[in-house]
């Protein structure tokens, strides 16, 4: 897992690169709360473009952020979401709690069993 | 067990990092099962809340409990199973109740989750004694979820 931060004007923007599950929610937890307390920023986008696989875990770390944001009187939406974490995202009813802004349409690929 | 296609069964200890191998391991059979890419995908995410739960609440505080998880196709049926052998659950109704757990870090929607994104699921568990959850799903039946991708 790795993170990429860019400061876009009030935005904080944190665009996560690889799987959020048991395996990296703590570490997870543990970098964007270092740099949620380090850039107090009232607009906290993630950005999920480069996540492939969200499970409860995962979810956990993106709502403990949220609701640590949201009691400071900040924002998060979630921006780049594909198609597969976004059914996760729906399941939890995440879109009800904040914003949610799919990825842009990939190229198209055979939807075929391979891996 | 009649019409067999495959089968395999997969030992590993209660370690956070055998969640991400277990359910790319259960993705590559369901794969020879001729499930598309986005049942793939829930299956995933099926088998990873089955083993997260096994490390979390089947051995708390633990890194040295088994977990066996065993996947096979047949008679054009997929099913996997998850077993440990530790604490095992007190209420299993109760445990499969959807509900915002009071840690803020956890939902509280792992067994909904699995119920989502297959077709059945059935939970045994005895008190120390340990947890076995077994999930099927036939492949081309989204309208057999009751929330499904798109």
């Amino acid at each position: 897992m790795t993170i990429i931060h860019m400061l876009d004007g009030q935005r904080l923007v944190l665009a996560l690169n690889g799987d959020l599950d048991l395996t990296t929610a703590k570490a997870l937890t543990a970098a964007l709360d270092e740099l949620l307390g380090h850039y107090p920023l009232q607009q906290v986008v993630l950005d999920l473009g480069e996540v492939g696989f969200v499970d409860s875990s995962g979810l956990g770390v993106i709502l403990g952020r949220y609701r640590r944001l949201h009691s400071a009187g900040r924002e998060l939406s979630l921006v780049g979401v594909r198609p597969a974490v976004r059914t996760v995202l729906e399941v939890a009813g995440i879109p009800s709690i904040m914003p949610v802004v799919d990825a842009r349409p990939q190229p198209p690929v055979t939807d075929s069993a391979s891996g | 067990m009649a019409n067999m296609t495959n089968h395999f069964e997969l030992r590993c200890l209660s370690v956070p990092e055998n969640v991400g191998l277990t359910r790319l391991a259960v993705a590559h059979m369901a794969a020879q099962a001729g499930f598309s890419l986005s049942e793939l995908e829930e299956i995933k995410v099926a088998v990873s809340e089955a083993v997260s739960n096994a490390v979390i609440h089947g051995y708390p505080g633990r890194r040295d409990g088994w977990i066996l998880v065993e996947c096979q196709i047949a008679d054009g049926d997929f099913l996997v199973a998850v077993e440990d052998w530790g604490v095992g659950i007190r209420d299993v109704e109760l445990a499969r109740q959807p509900a915002f757990s009071s840690d803020p870090e956890r939902m509280g929607l792992g067994f909904v989750f699995m119920e989502s994104f297959m077709h059945q699921v059935t939970v045994r568990s005895q008190l120390r004694r340990g947890t076995r959850v077994e999930m099927s799903r036939k492949p081309g039946r989204p309208e057999a979820l009751t929330q499904d991708a798109q």
